[in-house]
């Protein structure tokens, strides 16, 4: 993915001033816009309670805005949205396999018909070998895979993840970090990805969404123009630290406005 | 690109070696599964010789207490009686688990799909749960010709709820996220029922399963107390109240020992059910390393 391609991006999906209230009292969101472009990789960064969640939850259709509108480019399908949360969402009681099916199977297709493409999206996280494993027996980076897995399965336009590696240990997000990298390279999509962390937003993404809370709303959005694939020579450099204070700052604001 | 996991290359370092604290681990494992079986066989034969010493030491009448001997002599010569009042009441018992089954399981599926039924049935089900089937069936008998369908009806009654309201439960446990993942890829009310609510409640079914079952048989054996009249359909129950009439002690005992022994045969069928059905996937059946 080149940066020079970045100006002419097709939008994939536009919030304008999405507004968002639980109960009549409490704002979860207000005013959010947000103009999401094909290939891009965002994150929502913010405290605890500044709507990210609710956010990503209005965009997949799972709640209703209050206020303003969400709109696909062209329309929408089923299959054009994957998610992945912060628990790997797995039925305990299906195969790795089965699980990874699931989106193809709600919509009326055998295992044979999609064998193909279950076993492709297990390949592209590494799991193959584990297509009969049932959860249970897998570490949590491995169902977090899975869940990943299952996200991609229906080549989706836009995947939205909401803190999928906050539970995980040190070693196991680095990796999964670079991995998803390297699969969003290899499919094309677009990734929302809501997280806590500053150095993982400044990683992974090309443009950084800052929230804060109370009422939850956007208050700034810094771009990384640090090419991909970006690989731990990055993570080392200045330019990563540079950008991760940058980035500190911009919460920190976020944080003291409200305080 | 391939990834392989760092936490999975760790577990695939084989234990090689065994220390001395493995070894005394698995001695005493084995130790456990024998004694699992012979403790209780041991205590039995202890408690069947106790038994023997206490009649013969104080001559007591064996139409008091007769020996184990001619318990097992009753049990022998009376089989042709015994097991045709067995097959009766495991055919009851069987028959209202099924009925249980079906109407619980039914009415649970129904009570999620429906709140308005819900809010006006699961009442009721209570009242018929929470009042004893000793006081109920005298009057089912009033009611009902059938001495059978009689008896079928108070088995129902006590083996029915612990379905339902299990089965309700698991049905209601579906997880949230899970839930949403459903409602993302477009599921239909019917595909989320088969492929997330039904797959979540059957641990839960299980487990009422099981009560149901020794339930049934109380029922069962309860109701026919109450019936009282036995000819054609005669169970287990009338045979023990026969027995008394007829001051017939030894017999008591033999038919005592069958409605135990079918009462311990179907808890431990169940749970052997359960266990195949759960085993790949759900905590209460997987084996841990210690
Ligand atoms: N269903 C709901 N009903 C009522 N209030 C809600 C609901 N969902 C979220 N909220 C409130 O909306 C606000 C934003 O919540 P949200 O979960 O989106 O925050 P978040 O940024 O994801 O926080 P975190 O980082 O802790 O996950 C919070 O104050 C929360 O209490
Ligand atoms: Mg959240």
């Amino acid at each position: 993915m080149s940066a020079s391609a970045a100006g002419h991006r097709r939008t994939v999906l536009e919030m304008q001033g999405v507004d968002k209230t639980f109960g009549g009292d409490v704002e979860a969101l207000r005013a959010m816009s947000l103009t999401v472009n094909d290939g891009d990789f965002i994150s929502l960064l913010g405290p605890s309670g500044c709507g990210k969640s609710t956010a990503l939850r209005l965009i997949a259709g799972l709640s209703e805005p209050s206020g303003g509108r969400i709109v696909w480019e062209g329309g929408h399908e089923i299959g054009d949205l994957g998610v992945v949360f912060q628990e790997p969402t797995l039925m305990p009681w299906a195969t790795v396999a089965d699980n990874v099916w699931l989106p193809f199977r709600l919509r009326g297709h055998s295992y044979n018909e999609v064998r193909d493409r279950v076993l492709e999206a297990l390949k592209l996280v590494g799991l193959e070998r584990f297509q009969k494993s049932y959860p249970r027996e897998l570490s949590g980076g491995m169902k977090m895979r899975v869940s990943i897995a299952r996200a991609m399965v229906t080549n989706p336009r836009i995947i939205l993840m909401d803190e999928p590696f906050a539970a995980l240990d040190e070693i196991t997000r680095f990796k999964l970090n670079d991995d998803l990298l390297m699969l969003k390279d290899r499919i094309r999509c677009t990734v929302i990805f809501v997280t806590h962390s500053v150095f993982e937003s400044v990683f992974m993404s090309d443009r950084i969404v800052v929230m804060a809370a109370r009422p939850g709303r956007v208050v700034r959005e810094l771009s990384v123009d640090a090419p991909y694939p970006r690989t731990e020579e990055f993570r080392t450099s200045a330019e990563y630290a540079a950008l991760c204070r940058s980035a500190s700052e911009a919460l920190r604001e976020a944080m003291g406005e409200h305080a | 690109m391939t990834i392989s996991d760092p936490t999975r290359a760790a577990q695939a370092t084989p234990a090689l070696t065994l220390d001395a604290e493995d070894r005394a681990r698995i001695r005493r494992r084995k130790l456990e599964r024998t004694g699992a079986w012979a403790l209780p066989v041991g205590l039995l034969a202890l408690f069947v010789l106790g038994w023997d010493w206490l009649v013969v030491a104080n001559g007591i009448p064996h139409f008091i207490l007769p020996r184990p001997g001619l318990v097992a002599s009753t049990l022998v010569n009376d089989w042709p009686m015994l097991s045709s009042a067995l097959l009766i009441t495991m055919q009851i018992t069987m028959m209202a688990l099924a009925v249980a089954v079906i109407g619980g399981v039914g009415l649970a599926v129904l009570f999620t799909q429906s709140r308005l039924v819900e809010m006006s049935l699961y009442p009721y089900a209570v009242i018929l749960q929470v009042t004893p089937i000793i006081a109920i069936a005298p009057l089912i008998f009033v009611y009902v010709d059938s001495h059978i369908v009689g008896l079928l009806i108070c088995a129902w009654l006590v083996a029915f709820f612990p379905v339902l309201s299990n089965t309700t439960l698991g049905l209601n446990s579906a997880d949230h996220n899970l839930q949403d993942m459903f409602r993302i890829y477009g599921a239909t009310r019917w595909q989320t029922l088969r492929y997330l609510r039904l797959p979540t409640a059957l641990p839960y079914f299980l487990g009422g399963l099981r009560i149901a079952g020794t339930l049934a048989l109380i029922g069962a054996v309860v109701a026919e107390y109450v019936a009282g009249t036995g000819g054609t359909g005669a169970g287990l129950a009338f045979r023990i109240l026969e027995a008394s009439y007829r001051l017939n002690v030894p017999r008591m005992f033999a038919a005592l020992i069958l409605i135990a022994v079918t009462g311990v045969v179907i808890f431990v069928v169940l749970s052997f059910i359960s266990h195949l059905l759960l085993r790949k996937w759900h905590e209460s059946a997987i084996k841990r390393e210690a």
